[in-house]
């Protein structure tokens, strides 16, 4: 089973995007900042990370550039899931190694389309 | 909904788009024609029923409109776009090298996901196709939807269905919540209203087709009948695209499957040969000897 990290200050979203991607047939482990999600790859990578942008503590954009820094952080396949939705912001995350992103609001179809993008489903 | 009008409507929807359905779709009806009906300030669907029957052009136009499935999203089940990129279009840069001049056609195109992400695939391809003059047609029964296509307007919700984010930056421009494709890929394409159960010889040949999605509301004989003109407007060496639950097989023997490429369609080119065999006289000249009857 593929592994999927959500990492998302608000646990509505975190619950509504673990419903979804349990439905794709991932297992999930939550995190509420970069910080805390940057434990959890040191001590495991994820196969895929849907990532929230605005965070307290550590954001995600910092998240990731600490990501794909880390040995073998390149591999896992980073999502973004942000209300951020203008070009500039998403080029950024395209440049610092986002192979994905999803603009909120989101919904199935949207998440199951953009994994199935980058090569998870 | 009383039985009568019911079946007036499939019988003049089966005539009018050739929709099929079948007996028990009342509701799926029912939801797409009462806010037509409430739009149009008639008390119900027996109102409308009653234009249709009286001669109301307008209202006939709309109920088709209402009733035609436009679901539709950009790079749609993604294989057969693959196909195009892998298989349709390096074939074709071979066998037109020549011409350098390529016409495809999307026989429904919807709200122009479909022709755009053909489109974008090409623009990805233009490398290997620089000089080349490469004709897009969009077709669709609804000017509704042809209408939209012609905006290349898109919602937020609408760009992320299929559409890679880098096309989406490469492609696209943001006007508040909305996304625009670019100028040059709509100038990339023509659209133009059309009936598939009309005569559409008059759009010349075409060396790609893709028709997906739109013959499964069709029965069996009219789909036969489709199958057979799209053959006849079809190079010899082109390519058919249908929907993933779409098949030629049992309907028709003027396509058949490409051999490994589930979705694609290649003309029967066996079956279009001149039908002279070695070693006899060809059957137009035995003709001419006889006596003109």
């Amino acid at each position: 089973m593929k592994t999927c990290l959500v990492v998302d200050d608000s646990s509505v979203i975190r619950k509504v995007a673990r419903r979804i991607l349990e439905g794709l047939d991932f297992e999930i482990t939550e995190a509420e900042d970069g910080e805390k999600a940057l434990e959890i790859c040191k001590q495991s990578l994820p196969d895929a990370v849907l990532l929230d942008w605005n965070m307290p503590v550590m954001d995600g954009y910092e998240f990731l550039r600490n990501l794909r820094r880390m040995p073998g952080g390149d591999v896992p396949k980073v999502v973004f899931c942000t209300t951020e939705n203008d070009v500039a912001h998403i080029a950024r995350a395209l440049h610092a190694g986002a192979n994905e992103y999803i603009m909120k609001p989101f919904d199935k179809e949207i998440v199951s389309a953009k994994f199935q993008e980058v090569g998870l489903i | 909904m009383i039985p009568a009008d019911y079946d007036f409507l499939r019988k003049f929807l089966k005539e009018r788009s050739g929709l099929d359905l079948s007996a028990d779709k009342q509701y799926l009806v029912e939801s797409r024609l009462m806010p037509l009906a409430r739009k149009a300030n008639l008390s119900g669907i027996e109102e409308l029923v009653q234009k249709i029957r009286n001669g109301s052009s307008a209202v006939a136009s709309d109920v088709v409109e209402a009733m035609t499935t436009n679901e539709t999203f950009f790079f749609r089940d993604k294989v057969p776009f693959d196909h195009l990129r892998d298989v349709v279009l390096p074939e074709m840069i071979q066998a037109r090298a020549a011409r350098k001049s390529l016409r495809i056609w999307c026989a429904a195109a919807s709200t122009g996901q479909e022709p755009y992400s053909i489109a974008m695939t090409i623009k990805e391809m233009s490398a290997r196709l620089a000089g080349w003059r490469i004709e897009i047609i969009g077709t669709d029964i609804s000017q509704q939807v042809l209408e939209k296509s012609k905006s290349g307007i898109y919602t937020q919700f609408e760009v992320q269905r299929g559409l890679p984010i880098q096309l989406l930056v490469k492609y696209f421009k943001q006007t508040g919540e909305m996304w625009q494709i670019n100028p040059d890929i709509r100038s990339m394409i023509q659209y133009r209203p059309l009936n598939l159960l009309q005569d559409f010889s008059s759009m010349g040949k075409f060396d790609i087709i893709f028709c997906r999605n739109v013959l499964i509301y069709f029965d069996q004989d009219m789909k036969t009948q489709i199958f057979g003109r799209l053959a006849k407007c079809m190079e010899p060496d082109g390519f058919l695209a249908l929907g993933a639950a779409e098949t030629v097989v049992g309907l028709t023997d003027a396509f058949k499957p490409h051999a490994d490429k589930r979705g694609l369609y290649r003309p029967n080119v066996v079956r279009a040969a001149p039908s002279i065999v070695p070693g006899m006289a060809p059957v137009g000249l035995k003709a001419a000897a006889s006596p003109v009857r």
